[in-house]
């Protein structure tokens, strides 16, 4: 798992993100979260690599608000 | 003549009025596809063996239709396989749809080289009938039907049962019981044992329709299966073929669904017409031959051993429908049983052989408990978040050659390579391939002389050394049989053999007599065979 700056260009990356998801409901943004996680992870391959990305994303989360 | 309407007789038999209660070293109860299975094994292995069923019918409705490449495998063993693939069908072609499209298809065109296809669907009663048939062949096989155990007692010495018949009860005595008698097993309770695990809230229907007339051209076969079709929406449906031209349908209910209305053929009827309709696009006259609505749970005994009582089959696992794991599962039970039972009645292993086939298909269990679990959190999700993802995985299918990958509609049941049981002989060579100790063996066509030969048809169902190249004098010693691939034995004619064990001049196999892999060796030695051969039969100096 890389959590060193990896991103090309993380504004562009950011704005990016944001613009796929203009003009979508929530639901809809959950949608394509959903697809995103999926494409990414054929992207990734290695399941440990993913176990790791899943663990320190439900880490990370642990102790923010609900 | 209608095989599902035959019925058995049953007789009255001697031991009712023996004065001191009969003993049968042998006994199986109950004989669906796994108690017969094992039956049959034991009798051909030379033992005398009694089995009991509560009634005298094959089974009602189709039931289990899809039987694996590996049952079919051990059932070429018993002498029955080709019965069963004669009568049986073949598909190959599965569609997958999503919503009112098809998501994509696919081609399981089988991998060549082996005598047996992946699978073949063939009803239940089929299956039975073929085996009653096979097993009525052997002589020291006795099948009692309408014959019910209603008590069992067991101590160190032997098993005490209580049979009820329509002329009475009687008492025998057993020097092992194996208890293949289904999911609400009667001898399980007996024993006060339970088999625990995750209850799935959701219904089913299954309706199996005989059709007079071709569903797809050319009467071909295939197998569609619908997420969330516009014909029955948020549920899924599944439509796959058995021979007569009996289709069967698979409704997902949900779990509010009324049981008992959603049997009826009023409410069947409509269903069936309107699959029929909207995905073939015109009116299939059918008829109703079976229904059932089920649910299912994915549950397992603890042990599958309590003394000198055996647990085989649903009895002692339960998965759900999806994948063909049930009775695919418990004949490879049934296949790891008996060659033990034998050596341990014949006095050539410990009783503690036993405990193997325990941990042995406890693990194997659980393995088709998960892959069974994952199917059915796939199919038939129980959160929001899970149809979420499920929906974007069949969403992305359609586009994207991965994600078909990741669409789970019941994987494909393959037997359990039997990692970390106390039989393997740890390699000391290296290999690559999957064939590693406690693998199932694969199958290669191979020749003697000029006559084609499969290599699983070598077996002789004992241990067998697998040697490629040339055999050492010293093997000839051994008690086992020695199958030779190279110049002076087996050719492998398409280097398939070689390829599948990844063998060099040289290599051999142990293999088991349920053919399971027990050790390999690039160079063996005498000594390291033997020792392989008792650590096999459960010697515990080994």
């Amino acid at each position: 798992m890389i959590t060193e700056p990896n991103l090309q260009s993380p504004d562009d990356f950011y704005e990016a993100l944001l613009a796929a998801h203009q003009g979508l409901t929530l639901a809809q943004s959950h949608d394509l979260n959903a697809r995103l996680v999926l494409l990414l992870a054929n992207q990734v391959g290695r399941l440990d690599v993913l176990r790791d990305l899943l663990a320190a994303a439900r880490a990370n989360l642990e102790g923010t608000p609900a | 003549m209608d095989v599902q309407a035959k019925t058995f007789d049953y007789h009255d038999t001697p031991d009712r009025s023996a004065a001191t209660p009969a003993h049968h070293p042998l006994v199986v109860v109950g004989a669906g596809p796994v108690g017969l299975t094992l039956a049959i094994d034991l009798a051909q292995r030379g033992q005398r063996v009694l089995l009991l069923d509560n009634d005298h019918k094959l089974s009602t409705g189709s039931r289990a239709i899809c039987f694996a490449k590996r049952t079919l495998e051990i059932w070429d063993r018993l002498g029955v396989g080709q019965r069963m693939v004669d009568k049986g069908v073949s598909w190959s072609v599965g569609r997958v749809f999503f919503g009112d499209a098809e998501v994509y298809r696919f081609d399981l065109a089988p991998e060549a080289g082996h005598e047996r296809p992946a699978f073949i669907n063939l009803q239940q009663y089929y299956a039975e009938a073929f085996l009653v048939e096979r097993a009525q062949q052997l002589p020291n096989l006795e099948i009692r039907w309408n014959n019910q155990v209603s008590a069992l007692q067991q101590d160190g010495a032997q098993v005490t049962l209580t049979v009820d018949t329509p002329d009475g009860p009687y008492r025998i005595t057993a020097g092992h019981v194996a208890a293949c008698d289904g999911s609400r097993s009667p001898l399980r309770a007996m024993l006060g044992l339970e088999s625990k695990g995750r209850v799935f809230h959701d219904r089913f229907l299954i309706a199996d329709l005989k059709l007079d007339q071709a569903l797809f051209a050319d009467d071909a076969t295939e197998r569609w299966f619908w997420f969330d079709p516009p014909f029955h929406r948020g549920q899924s449906v599944l439509l796959h073929r058995q021979p007569d031209n009996v289709w069967r349908m698979d409704f997902q209910l949900g779990w509010d669904a009324d049981p008992d209305a959603e049997k009826r053929p009023e409410a069947i009827t409509p269903r069936v017409q309107q699959v029929l309709r909207m995905g073939f696009g015109r009116d299939v006259p059918f008829t109703l031959e079976w229904a059932s609505v089920y649910t299912f749970a994915c549950l397992r005994m603890d042990r599958f051993r309590h003394g000198r009582v055996i647990f085989a089959g649903d009895s002692a696992h339960g998965v759900s429908p999806f994948g063909a794991r049930g009775a695919n599962s418990g004949v490879q039970d049934a296949d790891n049983l008996a060659w033990k039972l034998v050596a341990v009645h014949e006095g050539r292993a410990p009783e503690s052989l036993l405990d193997s086939y325990a941990d042995e298909r406890e693990h194997a269990a659980d393995e088709n408990i998960l892959n069974s679990t994952r199917a059915t959190d796939f199919i038939t999700p129980k959160s929001e978040l899970s149809l979420l993802f499920r929906n974007a995985v069949l969403g992305l299918a359609r586009d994207f050659p991965f994600a078909r990958r990741v669409v789970n509609s019941g994987r494909l049941s393959v037997p359990a390579t039997l990692d970390g049981s106390p039989l393997n002989t740890a390699d000391v060579d290296l290999f690559s391939g999957p064939l590693r100790p406690g693998a199932p063996v694969a199958d290669a066509p191979l020749a003697r002389g000029d006559q084609p030969a499969w290599l699983l048809r070598q077996l002789d169902g004992g241990f067998t050394l697998l040697v490629f190249g040339t055999a050492p004098g010293w093997m000839a010693g051994l008690p086992l049989q020695v199958l030779v691939i190279g110049p002076e034995g087996l050719r492998d004619v398409q280097g398939l053999a070689a390829q599948r064990y990844d063998a060099r001049p040289g290599t051999a196999y142990l293999l088991r007599p349920d053919g399971h892999v027990a050790a390999r060796w690039r160079a063996p030695t005498d000594i390291g065979v033997r020792s392989a051969l008792a650590r096999a039969l459960g010697s515990p100096s080994s």
